[in-house]
């Protein structure tokens, strides 16, 4: 199941300066899986060692935080949009 | 306090708006607001909320004008080279508009002065540039209890929230902690495009403004994603986090702390 997914500016090295991207999963985990397949090092940048979404980044599909429904193991369907959101600081 | 006709003339466009009024004026001259930073964000902050007539204006920056400022600082000139840009900006603002007070606080905000400059204004505007100051100042209004109006960006990509302390999630509740130092190039090291901060330091006006007259839906609960490449703006909601160290059901940050330590960062290598 193919669903869109926005690269945040700092990630967009890795996946050729393309801000969407597609890639397939029925849930996040499987979709960052995925995402690796296709532009190798992505799921070191997401995710720390032990596998887990890095405190600094947040994952949301279509609107909502995964962190707020099942982490990880969240479902997706067909049409999600998923958005890698990291924490930036620029201002000045 | 009754209007001036000088002020009736100034602020007419506005006070035109049913959103805003003579009462809303009102409101926006009384009101205090601290800008952390008067950078790429602070600028057009600043320069719209004298503009608008925000009473008085605190300004934070320890920062000297430098050439490579002007492409998107906006309220600076070359001939502020070198000069405390706290000072140039309280300059520029006054002769903007002489109606208000500004306060320039030429230092760095930390942990010993923080709550005590916090403390003397309604409303606070985070422009600062790197994440000690970002988690310091989230810390410092959720326990003081002021709004916060945050702002962030990353050469082409931006974002803002509201954080209201008890009706809403603050920074930590969306990021419980910084990148590792290095993780995430700086503004200097990165690059940003001028327009791009001055759509975001606009985002925070308005949002500011907003606060102050009680007007609108304000960006509480909810991230602004802002892509100036695809030129789209998303939202996202941000909801608050129960186990939140500052402002969760049992906190375990009650007073401020070493945030240089905090976002990993060596005292010696920090600036």
């Amino acid at each position: 199941m193919a669903v869109n997914v926005r690269i945040p500016q700092p990630l967009q090295k890795i996946t050729g300066g393309k801000e969407l991207v597609e890639a397939e999963g029925s849930t996040v985990k499987d979709l960052i899986e995925d995402l690796e397949k296709k532009f190798p090092g992505i799921k070191g940048r997401i995710c720390d060692d032990a596998g887990k979404v890095r405190r600094f980044i947040n994952i949301y599909v279509n609107e909502e935080d995964i962190r707020f429904s099942s982490g990880d193991a969240t479902a997706l369907k067909e049409g999600d949009e998923v958005s890698i959101i990291p924490a930036i600081a620029g201002g000045r | 306090m009754a209007l001036r006709d000088d002020q009736i003339e100034r602020y007419s466009r506005q006070i035109l708006l049913p959103q805003v009024g003579g009462k809303g004026q009102e409101k926006l001259l009384a009101a205090k607001v601290l800008i952390i930073g008067v950078g790429g964000l602070g600028s057009p902050v600043a320069a719209y909320l004298a503009g608008a007539g925000v009473g008085t204006i605190g300004i934070i920056d320890s920062d000297k004008v430098e050439m490579n400022n002007l492409h998107r600082q906006i309220i600076y000139t070359g001939d502020d080279i070198g000069r405390s840009k706290a000072e140039v900006a309280k300059e520029r603002l006054i002769k903007m508009n002489s109606d208000i007070k500004v306060n320039a606080h030429v230092l760095r905000l930390c942990s010993d002065n923080a709550l005590n400059i916090i403390k003397d204004y309604d409303i606070v505007v985070d422009g600062s540039d790197n994440f000690p100051t970002r988690y310091l100042v989230n810390d410092a209004c959720v326990l003081l209890g002021k709004p916060l109006v945050h702002g962030a960006f990353f050469r082409v990509d931006g974002q803002a929230m509201v954080i209201k302390p008890k009706e809403g999630p603050c920074y930590r509740c969306m990021f419980s902690e910084p990148p590792p130092p290095g993780a995430v190039p700086s503004c200097q090291e990165a690059g940003v495009l001028g327009a791009l901060a001055g759509t975001i330091g606009l985002i925070q006006a308005t949002e500011t403004i907003k606060l102050i007259l009680g007007i609108g839906e304000p960006l509480i609960g909810k991230l602004i994603i802002y892509s100036s490449m695809e030129m789209s703006f998303r939202k996202v909601k941000v909801p608050k986090d129960p186990e939140c160290p500052v402002c969760g059901q049992h906190p375990s940050v009650t007073k401020l702390i070493d945030y240089e330590q905090f976002c990993g960062i060596n005292k010696k290598e920090a600036k």
